[in-house]
């Protein structure tokens, strides 16, 4: 069940360029939370910015009881955000939509890129526990704007990084390095979270192999729960109904979604 | 919240024209769904009443992607009246809901008068609706929206074609996007109307100065949030003065005080819209906070301070 909670912040740090973790405890949040679902935050007790900010759960420790959000400065309200110090007390509703679906046994591939990396990591380990096989593949425009490989190597899952300028890792494109460096047969499920075209590619190739995942997907948000209908999306073009991101996603399998 | 608050004697209810409402607070339609949206977060028995989303005669799909954008202090959206269609809404949405023993109030809008008539007859023959809002004042639909809100003669022309068909206490949402407001609220009063809801949000639009483009996918949306406050009390405190109707007021409530300004310049109750989605609680804080205003007062009850302010 959701609940609406004032978190107590225990970390707001800069991890990268604009790129910055945040840690703060909601026990009651945390007990409830699955991988792919997101907090919806306020970032200051005034109305300007006015609506409240969407953001992934990016790693979740049950045992502490504290949330961990990865999120990139991209406007007033992240800027914001960004200027909360321990101690401080962060209202936040949370976790809210339908989460990744978290397969057991199996040879899973995770593809993020960006800032989207976010919820892959708390998925990351909550399919570590399932016994499955993971291997991460990272993809960013320049190593200064990526979060640290850490996180994911002390899982131990299997991570692969791609800069388009090569400063980490492979160099391009993150879905040209899975072309090139994931056996497809090896494969039985992939996650993908980040910018739609790089979903896109995961997607085709996916397909291409008749293999099946999950993507998540992002939209103007307010309410968050599923009553102002604003985050709508036709997940293929010939529909004719509309779903809500924040309540029916924002994790989708990915053949119901024609990605752009 | 304290048992002991609750227990003081001051009367904090509200007749809204024949509605009884516990507490002066409503809830905006678009902005509370069908009420179970909120349910984990906001004690619904707490709130005057519930408003839910605007209801027309068939399904609609609703506008294009995107529809909502944040602007200063406020949001633009474009909807577009996604709804399941008025029978789907009684039979499946409806029981839930009222079975919490809370003022339902359905907000209908159709294409022609004779599709408000309709509607206002399916609703007038089932339990569970305590009054009706006519959206006549939607700018984000081609049809059965604000071109209704904006003529004398057709706001007329509807009331008094929904109050052929029901007892229930008729309310019209009036629209901002007129030149003469109080010309608007006559003219619904001359048609038999019990209150006036108003305002509903100002049209407006944003710009993508990449893609050069509109934001919005219907190009105009509807502002609303705490920008529109001015421009809602300037309207309330009009019509007051020339319309003898009980008034639900609202655009841009986000705390207690800005509650009693609507109160102050003349509404009877307000209604709580954009604030449900920064606070999902803030119905019950902001009926809590009139209270604890009326006991610092030493008044007896919220009606007296009803167009207070008033000149």
């Amino acid at each position: 069940m959701p609940l609406s909670a004032k978190g107590l912040v225990i970390s707001n740090q800069q991890v990268g360029r604009d790129l910055w973790e945040m840690e703060f405890l909601a026990p009651g949040m945390a007990a409830e939370s699955k991988p792919g679902q997101f907090v919806h935050i306020r970032v200051g007790d005034d109305h300007d910015p006015l609506l409240r900010r969407p953001l992934s759960l990016y790693d979740v420790d049950q045992n502490l009881g504290s949330i961990t959000l990865l999120y990139k400065i991209a406007g007033r309200g992240t800027n914001l955000l960004s200027k909360f110090e321990a101690d401080q007390l962060l209202d936040v509703m949370g976790p809210l939509g339908r989460g990744f679906t978290l397969v057991e046994g199996r040879r899973v591939i995770l593809v993020g890129g960006g800032v989207g990396i976010a919820p892959l990591l708390f998925l990351a380990r909550e399919l570590q526990v399932r016994q499955n096989e993971v291997t991460v593949l990272y993809g960013g425009s320049s190593s200064d704007e990526m979060c640290s490989l850490d996180r994911f190597v002390n899982l131990g899952a299997g991570i692969m990084a791609a800069t388009l300028d090569g400063s980490a890792g492979f160099r391009g494109l993150v879905t040209d390095m899975m072309k090139k460096s994931i056996d497809p047969l090896s494969i039985d499920y992939f996650y993908t979270c980040g910018p739609e075209p790089m979903m896109a590619a995961v997607a085709e190739y996916a397909v291409q192999y008749g293999l099946a995942g999950e993507v998540s997907l992002e939209e103007y948000m307010a309410c968050g729960v599923g009553a102002c209908l604003g985050c709508a999306r036709k997940l293929k073009a010939s529909d004719n109904a509309y779903v809500k991101i924040c309540k029916d996603g924002p994790v989708f399998p990915m053949d119901a979604v024609e990605l752009r | 919240m304290t048992k002991e608050a609750k227990q003081v004697l001051v009367d904090m209810s509200v007749n809204l024209g024949g509605m009884k409402m516990q507490n002066p607070i409503a809830v905006a339609s678009g902005t509370f769904g069908y009420g179970r949206e909120y349910q984990d977060f906001v004690d619904i028995s707490r709130i005057g009443a519930v408003i839910v989303k605007g209801t027309t005669l068939e399904e609609r799909y609703g506008n294009l992607a995107p529809r909502i954008y944040e602007t200063p202090a406020g949001m633009l959206n474009a909807i577009g009246l996604e709804n399941p269609g008025i029978d789907v809404f009684l039979n499946d949405y409806l029981p839930s809901l009222s079975q919490d023993g809370v003022n339902v109030v359905a907000n209908i809008a159709g294409n022609t008068v004779d599709e408000y008539a309709l509607l206002s007859r399916k609703i007038d023959k089932h339990p569970g609706i305590a009054g009706i809002e006519l959206n006549i004042s939607c700018p984000n639909v081609k049809q059965g929206g604000m071109q209704f809100g904006t003529d004398p003669e057709l706001v007329k022309q509807v009331v008094q074609a929904v109050k052929s068909e029901t007892k229930l206490p008729v309310i019209p949402k009036l629209s901002p996007n007129v030149t003469d407001i109080v010309s608007i609220a006559k003219a619904a009063r001359d048609g038999g109307a019990d209150a006036l809801s108003m305002i509903n949000t100002l049209m407006g639009m944003a710009v993508d100065i990449e893609r050069k483009r509109p934001v919005l996918g219907n190009i105009f949306g509807g502002l609303s949030g705490p920008a529109i406050k001015p421009v809602a009390l300037r309207m309330i405190y009009q019509v007051y003065k020339e319309v003898d109707l009980p008034i639900l007021g609202g655009g841009g409530i986000v705390n207690t005080r800005d509650a009693l300004e609507f109160i102050l310049v003349g509404a009877s109750a307000v209604s709580i819209g954009t604030g449900n989605f920064v606070n999902p609680a803030i119905a019950e804080e902001i009926a809590q906070g009139l209270e604890n205003y009326v006991i610092e007062q030493g008044l007896k009850g919220i009606n007296e301070l009803v167009g207070a302010a008033v000149l």
